[in-house]
């Protein structure tokens, strides 16, 4: 036990592994061919070619066994190169229900964010659009629904393939309690801030490469000091999410229970360093995109430019969740005890 | 990954904690805002009797950058004034790297002890962040070196027993290579102190040479060589001895203010509390990664310059917000009847604007991590 803030060697194989993985077969081209729906079949066949998906599931199911800090890793690699697959939401899912089709990844997995709602609709769900499998809350109770995915939903932001599902029509199966849900939507929370950390990092690398080939007064514009100062901002973002992300993830994988105290500075409690970091993270990744967005000029507006797609992935991939400012007040329950206690 | 203390750091935290509890009293911080001179000698004695202030000294104690920054977070988090400690421990840690025998057999037990406070003199009236740019000058005469000049912000000046300054000794060479830096005792005859007051209270001091006579047993380091003794003392501070988590007590006070005055259940206050906590444990993994990179070897200069700039423009974030949310009872001062977490808001308020200015201001942060962490080139202004 001592602080230790390098990734394992097995790790960093991971790590080598899925980025080049997703720069070869992923990148924003074939995120903008995925364009509307969001989902490249054929980018995850070889995901399932490389058994990605059930990397996260339980040994004794036949998956991989993998811990949140390998999630981060990899989140990290598809978030950078924004991939169309919803590898994280399903092994999210695969977690809690290994069953041997989805731990194969045979059938696509998912997690509804929000409980059904009274006529057993889950709204929005992410990959909706795409799983066989939704596992959500319905009534209290933590369910697993095989349904037949519609294979569109509403267009929207992030060409996400959200779609509402039925917790209800299709076939059911117990799975858990509310609490247990609450361990699902943490475990998202992180793989989900892993993934913007990404899509922050290749932002910022998407701006450097233009700042440094666009000329303008004879120079380029990365020379120029309010350029360079609004760019200065974004590494210590991504970096401080990144490392709130591991940190998390640490914390997810540990035995027991964390602490939470403000007051000393000491919070190891995993559900409160979920949000910590989803929240951080969303920011950054916004952050980040808009600065990028905003130093291409004319050209990042465009639909042509990349740097479109990340910003409204930046927003969509985190805005699924809820608004951040209802996140802050969850994790203030957390750090501070609830608003009516105390 | 791992982000636990080793159970040995753990058992030095709890110690350090122990003394900053006995030590750093009500009526010790109420001295403090009093005076204006943030120094705590009882806690740096009690520190030193226990061997923790040399156990700190890069190149005297344990040389663990990991304890380096448990010690200084832990005076941070507490509220204590670190500092004082920091520039002895530092400047301690640049005699034992680059001094003489002598000077580390005059100096050393000075500062180990808990005794002596060293203030710095670096900038002046007309060169702030432009450093290399100092003139006060040191000129040969015989044996001896004569020092005329002045400068500013030499915090503690009036309570240090020794200085460390820097000087242009050759006028002839690129403006680098031209300083020396001198260690001198500041009852040195010549040396003039006024002090100079601020709007956070604290007390700074502008300090003036007038035929300031030294022997050469006063040049720390190599004759002009006195550029790269301030880079050794910047390796030493690693980014990881205060200034990183002055939201922990900020956030700590508004918390007890909120509960006192029943607005815990307030959404704004709690969503800002939480961001604020966010960028709380945000600051402290960051400092944490360049204790880490120290402790590995490695030298964490660009990556403290991204921690002090997040960190001191969070804790203005923060201080904004805690002040408009206590709204007129957040503009009362320390004890005045009815004042927002007994006056901690409303200073915090008046201390803030000074750190993203001291210790490298945001813009000088941000051109240092523009060139050389994301390699753009120098930059037009």
């Amino acid at each position: 036990m001592s602080v230790d803030l390098g990734l394992s060697d097995e790790q960093q194989a991971l790590q080598d592994a899925f980025t080049s993985f997703f720069a070869n077969e992923a990148g924003p081209s074939v995120a903008r061919d995925a364009e509307p729906l969001g989902f490249d079949p054929s980018l995850w066949a070889r995901l399932r070619a490389i058994e990605a998906p059930g990397m996260g599931a339980p040994a004794g199911a036949g998956g991989g066994g993998a811990g949140l800090a390998d999630l981060a890793v990899v989140a990290e690699a598809l978030g950078r190169s924004i991939a169309p697959v919803p590898l994280l939401e399903h092994v999210v899912a695969s977690r809690c229900f290994p069953a041997r089709d989805v731990v194969a990844g045979e059938a696509v997995a998912t997690v509804s964010l929000r409980p059904a709602a009274g006529d057993g609709t889950w709204r929005l769900v992410p990959a909706g659009a795409v799983a066989d499998v939704v596992i959500g809350l319905d009534d209290g109770e933590l369910v697993a629904v095989r349904g037949e995915p519609p294979g569109a939903g509403p267009r929207n932001h992030a060409a996400a393939p959200l779609a509402d599902r039925s917790a209800r029509l299709g076939e059911r199966t117990a799975i858990g309690t509310g609490a247990d849900f609450e361990r699902v939507l943490d475990e998202w929370r992180v793989a989900t801030a892993g993934a913007l950390v990404g899509i922050g990092a290749a932002a910022l690398e998407m701006a450097l490469g233009y700042v440094m080939a666009r000329t303008q007064f004879g120079v380029p514009i990365g020379s120029f000091q309010a350029v360079q100062h609004g760019l200065a901002d974004l590494p210590v973002l991504i970096d401080g999410a990144r490392l709130l992300v591991q940190k998390a993830a640490w914390a997810g994988d540990r035995e027991g229970p964390g602490v939470c105290d403000v007051d000393d500075d000491e919070v190891t409690d995993f559900p409160a360093l979920a949000s910590m970091a989803f929240v951080f993270a969303a920011d950054a990744a916004a952050h980040a995109t808009d600065r990028s967005l905003h130093y291409h000029g004319g050209y990042g507006f465009s639909a042509e430019y990349d740097i479109q797609l990340l910003y409204r992935r930046a927003r969509g991939w985190a805005l699924v969740l809820d608004d951040p400012s209802r996140e802050c007040l969850r994790l203030a329950d957390l750090l501070f005890g609830s608003a009516g206690g105390r | 990954m791992d982000f636990s203390l080793p159970p040995g750091v753990e058992e030095y935290r709890q110690q350090i904690r122990r003394l900053v509890a006995a030590n750093v009293t009500p009526d010790e911080i109420d001295r403090q805002h009093r005076t204006g001179t943030f120094s705590c000698r009882p806690l740096y004695r009690a520190l030193a009797e226990q061997g923790l202030i040399e156990r700190a000294v890069p190149g005297l104690g344990v040389g663990d950058p990991i304890e380096l920054w448990v010690l200084f977070n832990e005076l941070e988090k507490a509220g204590a004034p670190y500092d004082a400690l920091a520039i002895a421990v530092m400047i301690a840690g640049v005699v034992s790297h680059v001094g003489t025998a002598a000077q580390k057999a005059r100096i050393l037990p000075s500062i180990t002890s808990g005794e002596a406070l060293v203030c710095m003199g670096y900038s002046e009236p007309d060169h702030g962040s432009d450093l290399a740019s100092i003139v006060t000058r040191a000129v040969r005469d015989g044996d001896e070196w004569v020092i005329n000049g002045a400068k500013m912000w030499t915090t503690m000046a009036h309570e240090a027993t020794w200085l460390i300054l820097l000087t242009r000794t050759d006028p002839d060479v690129p403006r680098h290579k031209g300083l020396t830096m001198f260690i001198l005792p500041m009852d040195t005859p010549g040396i003039t102190v006024e002090p100079v007051h601020t709007m956070g209270t604290e007390r700074t001091n502008a300090t003036f040479y007038d035929d300031v006579r030294v022997g050469d047993d006063a040049v720390l380091g190599e004759l002009n060589g006195g550029w790269r003794v301030m880079g050794v003392a910047l390796s030493f501070e690693r980014g990881v001895m205060g200034g990183t988590n002055p939201g922990v007590p900020l956030l700590r006070h508004v918390r007890a203010w909120a509960a006192e005055a029943g607005r815990l259940g307030d959404p704004i206050l709690r969503e800002r509390m939480a961001r604020v906590a966010i960028d709380n444990e945000v600051a402290k993994l960051l400092t944490q990664r360049s204790a880490w990179i120290a402790a590995t070897g490695g030298l964490p200069g660009l990556e403290g310059s991204m921690t002090k700039l997040f960190a001191t423009e969070a804790y203005q974030r923060a201080s904004r917000w805690f002040q408009q949310a206590a709204g007129a009872e957040g503009l009362l001062r320390f004890h005045e009847p009815g004042s927002a977490a007994d006056g901690w808001i409303e200073y915090d308020a008046r201390h803030s604007p000074v750190t993203t200015i001291y210790g490298g201001t945001s813009e000088i942060n941000r051109n240092n991590i523009a060139e050389r962490h994301l390699g753009l080139p120098k930059a037009r202004r």
